[in-house]
């Protein structure tokens, strides 16, 4: 592969431009600095809200200064509450070129636009002379997640991703998986699986915080429509989900923009702390796929069985459609046919296999299917955490 | 479990079920190791057949890890789901009628 080298040590496999808002007012400023450069790698990304959240702060550091991250164009209106200073600093410190643009002070929107557009034409040129140098897997972080599930999801696609997160993490690389939420059940067979007593505590008491903060959403875990698709019971259900993790054990914990401290493989914890207080604990799948790529994933897949067709900013999202049928219906969204398997056509090594050489592919510059379609999803919504605890990253040095 | 019908997906060498890669009728033969067994209902693509005998109380496997207990004794070639199998957690609600659940609501 070929990575951009960062100040960090980190190497991003794209090298886009972040045009980023600090609060939704700026938003439409934002989109239109971006507009004439869609298709050159310049994305949108950015917190709605007003009101300061430690959270959405952390987030926007991490997201500005990702490794596939080049430069950021940040977009302020003025009297939001966003530490636009305090980001800027934080990507400058990182060596990357970066702007502020203040709507209130250039003297509104067109002015705004304008002096965002000259400043990423400037900063785009300036990035085509970026070097690229050799990148190898063990310097990869991977997310996974589902969407768009249907009874086809746990049986192809998950357990194919999960083989294909066995040979990252065998040659070094580091994985990610989450949806805690839908880990209920499987709690104490994770536990097993974690490279110390103390890590297998934190993992119940995290699968215990999610079925809590569920209950009180008022979520149903497992509906009569899941048993007609031949999903017996919650752990079943759950097991379906837990198969993108493949069968490495469990290095660490991590919750959103926490970045792995070496190869090997991580539960991400998404369901904040402390009473519910903003609501679900991720409103859709690309809030999921935010935090991921803010743990440092350069590449994220993505398994769907009814046809998700998301993609995201930042990192590129491999689609691994898990239904025969989605497939023939929406190939042009998805860049593995792991229905394969179901048909008999392929084993679930095959496709594993397949997912790895792809992500390897997509590390050397092909585009994903969501890419090439323009996908470039994003959003971030208030939250709270706790830092972790000593004991979820034991083998941090 | 080496030899197995080709309509039929083992997740993990350690489970005791399979599962369908097509919808199957009752009365379809499937082959399990050397022998062959009838499907005595019909089952959708993703349902579960028994690869192995599962004693009543046993843990049902699948992906390597348990799924349930089995209700009652479960032969090889049967048809897997809640008619012979729970969850070691929480019930499962199903429309069916086997649920008292919603057979409440549904009087209430």
């Amino acid at each position: 592969m070929r990575g951009y080298p960062r100040s960090d040590g980190r190497k991003g496999i794209r090298n886009v431009i972040v045009v980023a808002y600090l609060v939704e007012c700026a938003h439409h400023v934002a989109r239109e600095i971006a507009l004439p450069f869609r298709r050159d790698g310049v994305h949108v990304i950015g917190f709605p809200g007003c009101y300061p959240n430690g959270y959405a702060d952390d987030m926007m550091r991490r997201l500005c200064t990702h490794p596939n991250v080049g430069g950021a164009m940040l977009v302020s209106l003025g009297c939001e509450s966003f530490d636009k200073s305090g980001l800027l600093a934080h990507v400058r410190a990182s060596e990357r070129p970066a702007h502020l643009a203040v709507i209130q002070e250039v003297g509104g929107t067109a002015k705004a636009i304008a002096e965002g557009q000259a400043w990423v034409e400037t900063t785009l040129a300036g990035l085509r002379d970026t070097p690229a140098v050799e990148m190898g897997v063990d310097e990869l972080v991977v997310g996974t997640i589902c969407g768009g599930s249907d009874a086809t999801s746990g049986l192809t696609a998950n357990p194919a991703m999960g083989r294909a997160f066995d040979f990252l993490i065998a040659d070094g690389g580091a994985g990610i998986f989450e949806e805690t939420g839908e880990l209920i059940g499987c709690e104490h067979y994770m536990a097993d699986r974690a490279v110390t007593p103390d890590l297998a505590d934190e993992i119940i008491r995290c699968v215990g915080k999610a079925g809590d903060y569920y209950q009180t959403m008022g979520h149903a875990s497992i509906s009569p429509g899941n048993a007609d698709g031949g999903l017996t019971t919650i752990e079943e259900k759950s097991m379906g989900a837990y198969a993108k993790s493949g069968s490495s054990p469990i290095s660490g914990l991590l919750k959103p923009g926490d970045l792995p401290p070496a190869g090997g493989l991580y539960l991400l914890d998404m369901v904040p702390d402390g009473e519910p207080r903003f609501g679900y604990p991720s409103m859709n799948d690309n809030q999921e796929v935010a935090e991921l790529i803010a743990c440092g994933a350069q590449v994220v897949l993505f398994s769907t069985g009814r046809g998700s067709v998301v993609g995201s900013a930042v990192s590129p999202v491999i689609k691994v459609c898990a239904n025969p049928d989605t497939y023939k219906r929406m190939a042009g969204d998805m860049d593995v046919d792991a229905g394969r398997i179901l048909d008999g056509k392929a084993s679930l090594d095959d496709v594993g296999r397949e997912i790895y050489d792809l992500i390897q592919a997509v590390g050397r510059g092909q585009q994903t299917c969501s890419e090439a379609l323009g996908h470039q999803e994003f959003i971030l919504t208030y939250k709270s955490f706790e830092p972790i605890g000593p004991s979820c990253l034991p083998l941090a040095s | 479990m080496d030899d197995l019908d080709p309509r039929l997906l083992l997740i993990s060498p350690a489970d005791n079920i399979a599962v369908l890669r097509a919808n199957a009728r009752a009365g379809e033969v499937l082959r399990i190791g050397d022998k062959r067994y009838q499907l005595g209902m019909s089952a959708g693509y993703g349902h579960k057949i028994a690869v192995r005998p599962i004693a009543e109380g046993e843990k049902v496997l699948k992906y390597g890890a348990p799924i349930g207990s089995a209700t009652r004794d479960i032969a090889v070639g049967d048809y897997v789901h809640i008619h012979n199998m729970q969850s070691d957690y929480i019930p499962t609600y199903t429309i069916d009628g086997e649920n008292a659940y919603l057979k409440q609501r549904r009087a209430g």
